[in-house]
């Protein structure tokens, strides 16, 4: 039992997850298109629906290339690493409260730890290493440089994002993302609370997500695909559905640490555990995974490409100072208000 | 004795699932590395293992020396880092800490906040952060 009941919630959790990016990349083309004018995809399926799975299937049936002067080994680890990264961070994401199946209390999340948000943080610095290898074991400039440009990224943007979060962990007192979503019922949301910290967090989930403005390390007019540029055919898709499901760990963790999880503030929290609730507390943080989600497409759509120093001197000179500064307004917070 | 040994267990046993978690990864990333060679064709020629380089005949490799702003970025990273682990343990517990050491636990952490700050006010004379 120790094993089967998380087997068969890994097993739920993928397929959503595995279900979502496919159709987050059919709206990311459908939105672009619809920002842009244009109609979209719509020759495969109805509305062009089965776009996304016949452009997997195609990937199945390309051809895998590794170039002769790569380095073999790494060039194929990389991708592992920035995959089994990406699909193994949702385990400590709540996205509901407690409910009841056949009589049995069943937790909407695969691995309550008690130090879920470390855990998170710490596999996103892990991931760093699958595009900084992808990149030099590529043995090409493009991806040598799109590596490298993202390594500095990635961890210029994990110290404020590090930041950031302890404001939301002196509010809860706790590292377990149960907790921190406890401590935000009605209108306690942490964007009110520390908006400063909200907003350093959101920028620092789009340069960690590598998605635009930040989307430098594959910056397509200069650096052709960047990291990726030499990977083909499922590992290329690897990369691909990394980004994606990165993405998605991104929004599920703006949910929780800042908008109140299932929370609203006029549903009262009290009664969740009866009847429909817990479902329209699910249906609640789905609605706010996303809206954030949008928010990422559309934020691409709407805000050109930074230059690298302009992203190093955002990272260093504004939002690490406005990250600590948030720490200290929260420090503040609670000793004079006691919240 | 026998009760720390079950409290040790319970918190294994909490790690269980997140194990799962990885090892369901890994094995999914492993399986679609092993599929993409697997299904597609297989006609390697020497022209198309050539490193891409917009379609020029590639000039040396790429493993060569790069910008040492770099180093200095992983650098600074590290010592920042190590840093803000420290304010985590600080930051779950202050409610509590708060309430017997008053103002003082939160002033600690202010004068450590400072000692980082001038070491970053070094970093900006320094030059270290300039991109040119």
């Amino acid at each position: 039992m120790v094993v089967l009941i998380p087997l068969a919630k890994i097993a739920i959790a993928i397929s959503i997850l595995l279900f979502i990016v496919t159709y987050l990349v059919y709206f990311e083309r459908k939105i672009s298109a619809w920002i842009q004018d244009r109609i979209g995809p719509n020759r495969v399926g109805p509305y062009g629906l089965l776009q996304s799975p016949a452009d997997v299937l195609k990937l199945f049936f390309k051809e895998d290339i590794v170039p002769s002067a790569a380095t073999k080994f790494v060039h194929s680890l990389a991708p592992v690493i920035s995959l089994t990264v990406a699909m193994s961070t949702y385990a400590v994401i709540p996205f509901g409260p407690d409910i009841e199946i056949f009589g049995q209390k069943v937790r909407l999340i695969v691995a309550d730890v008690d130090v879920g948000i470390l855990f998170i943080l710490a596999f996103a610095s892990i991931g760093v290493y699958g595009l900084t290898l992808s990149g030099w074991a590529s043995n090409n400039k493009y991806s040598l440089l799109g590596g490298l440009r993202s390594s500095a990224q990635m961890i210029s943007y994990e110290l404020s994002m590090g930041i950031s979060v302890v404001g939301v962990l002196i509010l809860a007192g706790s590292l377990r993302i149960y907790d921190i979503i406890n401590s935000q019922q009605g209108w306690m949301w942490n964007a009110f609370i520390q908006p400063i910290g909200f907003i350093t967090f959101v920028v620092a989930a789009f340069a960690e997500t590598n998605r635009l403005p930040f989307d430098l390390p594959e910056a397509e007019p200069e650096l052709v695909g960047g990291y990726h540029t030499e990977y083909s055919s499922l590992k290329f898709a690897m990369f691909f559905l990394a980004e994606y499901a990165n993405m998605i760990i991104a929004s599920c963790l703006i949910t929780t640490l800042y908008l109140g999880g299932w929370h609203l503030p006029f549903i009262d929290s009290a009664t969740l555990s009866y009847g429909l609730m817990p479902l329209i507390s699910v249906m609640i943080f789905v609605a706010k995974v996303l809206f954030l989600l949008f928010f990422f497409i559309w934020v691409r759509w709407s805000i050109p490409r930074f230059r690298y120093d302009q992203l190093m001197n955002l990272g260093w000179k504004v939002m690490l100072p406005l990250s600590l500064l948030n720490l200290m307004w929260v420090a503040l917070l609670v000793y004079f208000f006691k919240i | 004795m026998f009760n720390n040994l079950a409290e040790n267990f319970y918190m294994i046993e909490q790690y269980i699932p997140l194990i799962l978690a990885i090892l369901v990864a890994l094995l999914f990333s492993l399986f679609l590395l092993k599929a993409s060679s697997l299904f597609g064709p297989q006609k390697p020629n020497v022209e198309k293992l050539t490193t891409y380089e917009s379609g020029m005949e590639p000039i040396r490799t790429a493993r060569e020396r790069f910008s040492v702003k770099f180093y200095i970025i992983a650098m600074l990273f590290i010592i920042f880092d190590i840093e803000v682990v420290f304010l985590y343990p600080w930051a779950v517990n202050l409610k509590i800490l708060e309430d017997k050491l008053g103002f003082f636990i939160i002033a600690e952490m202010f004068v450590f906040i400072l000692i980082l700050l001038v070491g970053y006010i070094y970093l900006l004379k320094k030059g270290a952060l300039k991109w040119d």
